[in-house]
């Protein structure tokens, strides 16, 4: 039994199948990616695993629970975070507040009105945070508006949000999207510190091969919808009907 | 000092010292002299200044916090000053259980229209926050009028049970308000020279109200339910793929914020005891807003600055007409004063709104942080010009 169950799945928006039958097993503490053409429903999955689409039929089990019908913060606070194909961060605010309203969030999980309360009585929280901006190599940015920072930075600062939750399965849509191979290169490092330093699965959904290849520990193809194959990357790399998915498209 | 950083305490002090020192600081130029009737120093319009001061400040924490533009606020001022009135007909004269009871129920009020309301955001927010304002005022104006007495407004009569008070005072007439006997009406005078002092007892209860309604909102801001807005405001799909669900927030800021509304119109109705339904009205609500953009959405000085200053251009600036006008350039020759006062005309006396309006206009284009921009834009001005005098010996300003 893997952390995140995806039985049977199907999604049809109108006369397209977005995703037909899929099945998909995502085993505690790996790196398992996602990957296919363009158009293969990759990202369509993912709204399904974070609750912001509902599938026609099937069923998607988290850590032995249904995520099917909660809402986005509902799905989160079971323990799953995503990290946006554009870093989703709070702009008007500093890099330091982005980082506690997530640890607000972990701590106090449903509402709770703290309207009077002092940030500095905050000890435990702040330290929590400025550990989590050290972790991620940014706390000499600690003060600066974090709208104002480039790409590469908001994203780093999007995956700090995220791990400073400690969240169980960690998805990423196409974290290095529109990066430098530098700047790829080194969120391909900042994950694999992460993997070193806590038990996190990582879902990854990825275009670059450099990126699938050098992170995960399993791979599944998905082809108009349906997964193709699953299996380990070094038999990934050389398995015909792959190939043919994707040189069949570009070609 | 009382849980706030030096620079809010210092904030909080300079606003209560203004607050305090307001009839001295409004009342610059002596009685009788030409500039005496720019003179805001009279108990009527300062409490005007402060209550609208603590109306703008009640806004600003939903809007300049979360960014949900209300334009229907004015229906909790309306619903506050209604239910104080309704306590001095039937309880007693004394305004605290008046005024606690109109912020109670605008906040319940404010409960029942942000449940619904903060459905949507965005313009359709502001419509239907729009929407149930011009409810409440259409029914208060009609169907309503057991209770709110329609279009004569609600006011006080000799025959009111008054439970806890009297009905009829000793002289016969109806009682006034008053704040455990005192009344609020009284004033000191002071007379100083050729100025003239005067110290209100209704001002400084709305006085001592705004620094407690601008000490809490400073908690507000500065507390991790303000950053938590903050937050709402910036990005509210990340909130919700934080973990957090928006609404309560935005649910508990809306209702915070009406009953600040609530505590004005409870004040509004203290100082004058009757209510009206055009307080409910939608220019009373667009005036809120006004007056939160044009001091600084999100500052915490900022809407009492923008209170102040429109309340003062209706006031005072309205008073201005061609006479006035004539008297000034009476100097120049005819035929120029003629001339100079024929194109000042339409921005005086009745055609303030129109100085008003461009005015705003100005802020808006050129200050989009409002008035505290443009001081800040001074005072920055001011530090540099000091920092290449002396160089090196001026320490950075954060």
């Amino acid at each position: 039994m893997g952390i995140l169950e995806v039985k049977g799945v199907n999604k049809r928006f109108g006369g397209l199948q977005a995703l037909g039958n899929v099945n998909l097993s995502v085993k505690e503490n790996t790196v398992h990616a996602i990957i296919g053409p363009n158009g293969a429903g990759k990202s369509t999955l993912l709204n399904v695993l974070v609750g912001k689409l509902i599938p026609d039929t099937g069923s998607v089990m988290f850590d032995g629970q249904s995520v099917l019908g909660r809402k986005p913060y509902q799905i989160n606070q079971m323990g799953i975070s995503r990290v946006f194909q554009t870093p989703e961060i709070f702009g008007d605010l500093t890099v330091f507040e982005n980082v506690m309203i997530p640890c607000f969030a972990k701590r106090d999980g449903a509402f709770k009105l703290n309207a009077v309360g002092d940030m500095l009585g905050q000890k435990d929280l702040i330290e929590k945070a400025e550990q989590m901006l050290i972790d991620v190599n940014m706390i000499d940015k600690r003060n600066m508006h974090s709208a104002s920072m480039s790409r590469g930075d908001k994203r780093r600062l999007e995956m700090a949000m995220c791990l400073v939750q400690e969240p169980k399965l960690l998805l990423l849509d196409e974290p290095t999207a529109g990066m430098a191979r530098a700047d790829t290169n080194n969120t391909i490092d900042l994950l694999k510190e992460i993997k070193a330093k806590r038990d996190i699965t990582m879902a990854i959904i990825e275009h670059d091969m450099h990126v699938v290849f050098s992170l995960a520990d399993r791979i599944t193809v998905l082809a108009l919808g349906t997964p193709l194959v699953e299996d380990a990357p070094e038999n990934i790399k050389g398995n015909p009907k792959v190939r043919e998915a994707y040189l069949g498209e570009s070609a | 000092m009382l849980g706030l950083t030096k620079k809010d305490a210092t904030l909080l002090l300079v606003v209560a010292v203004l607050a305090l020192c307001a009839p001295f600081i409004l009342n610059p130029f002596p009685e009788g002299s030409a500039m005496a009737q720019f003179n805001a120093g009279y108990p009527d319009l300062m409490q005007r200044f402060v209550i609208f001061g603590i109306f703008a400040i009640g806004f600003n924490i939903l809007f300049g916090l979360t960014g949900y533009l209300s334009f229907g606020h004015a229906a909790f001022l309306g619903v506050g000053s209604y239910s104080a009135v309704w306590m001095f007909k039937l309880l007693s004269m004394n305004v605290i259980p008046a005024i606690m009871l109109s912020v109670i129920v605008s906040g319940l009020f404010a409960l029942l229209i942000g449940f619904v309301s903060l459905r949507r955001s965005g313009i359709y927010f502001s419509i239907l926050t729009l929407a149930f304002a011009q409810m409440s005022f259409n029914l208060a104006y009609s169907v309503l009028t057991p209770i709110t007495n329609g279009e004569t407004g609600l006011q006080l009569t000799l025959q009111d049970p008054r439970v806890l008070g009297q009905s009829v005072s000793e002289t016969g007439g109806i009682p006034v308000t008053s704040l455990f006997g005192i009344e609020l009406r009284s004033t000191y005078q002071m007379d100083l020279g050729a100025w003239l002092f005067q110290f209100n007892v209704g001002y400084y209860l709305c006085a001592v109200m705004l620094l407690l309604a601008f000490y809490l909102a400073i908690r507000i801001f500065r507390s991790p339910f303000g950053m938590m807005l903050r937050a709402i405001k910036s990005n509210q799909h990340r909130v919700n793929y934080t973990g957090l669900n928006p609404r309560p927030y935005t649910l508990a800021a809306f209702v915070i914020s009406g009953m600040y509304a609530g505590l004005a119109g409870g004040l509004m109705a203290s100082m004058d005891p009757l209510a009206g339904a055009e307080r409910m009205q939608w220019t009373a609500s667009g005036e809120v807003v006004l007056m939160t953009i044009l001091g600084g959405a999100g500052t915490l000085i900022g809407p009492v600055l923008g209170a102040g200053f429109i309340k003062y251009f209706e006031n005072i600036f309205s008073k201005i007409n061609d006479n006035v006008l004539h008297g000034w350039f009476s100097l120049l020759p005819d035929g120029l004063e003629n001339l100079i006062v024929g194109v000042l005309h339409p921005f005086i006396g009745k055609g303030w709104h129109l100085t008003l309006g461009i005015l705003f206009m100005l802020v808006v284009i050129f200050l989009p942080g409002g008035l505290v921009e443009g001081g800040q834009r001074i005072a920055r001005l001011f530090r540099r010009g000091k920092a290449d005098q002396t160089d090196t010996t001026t320490k950075p300003a954060e």
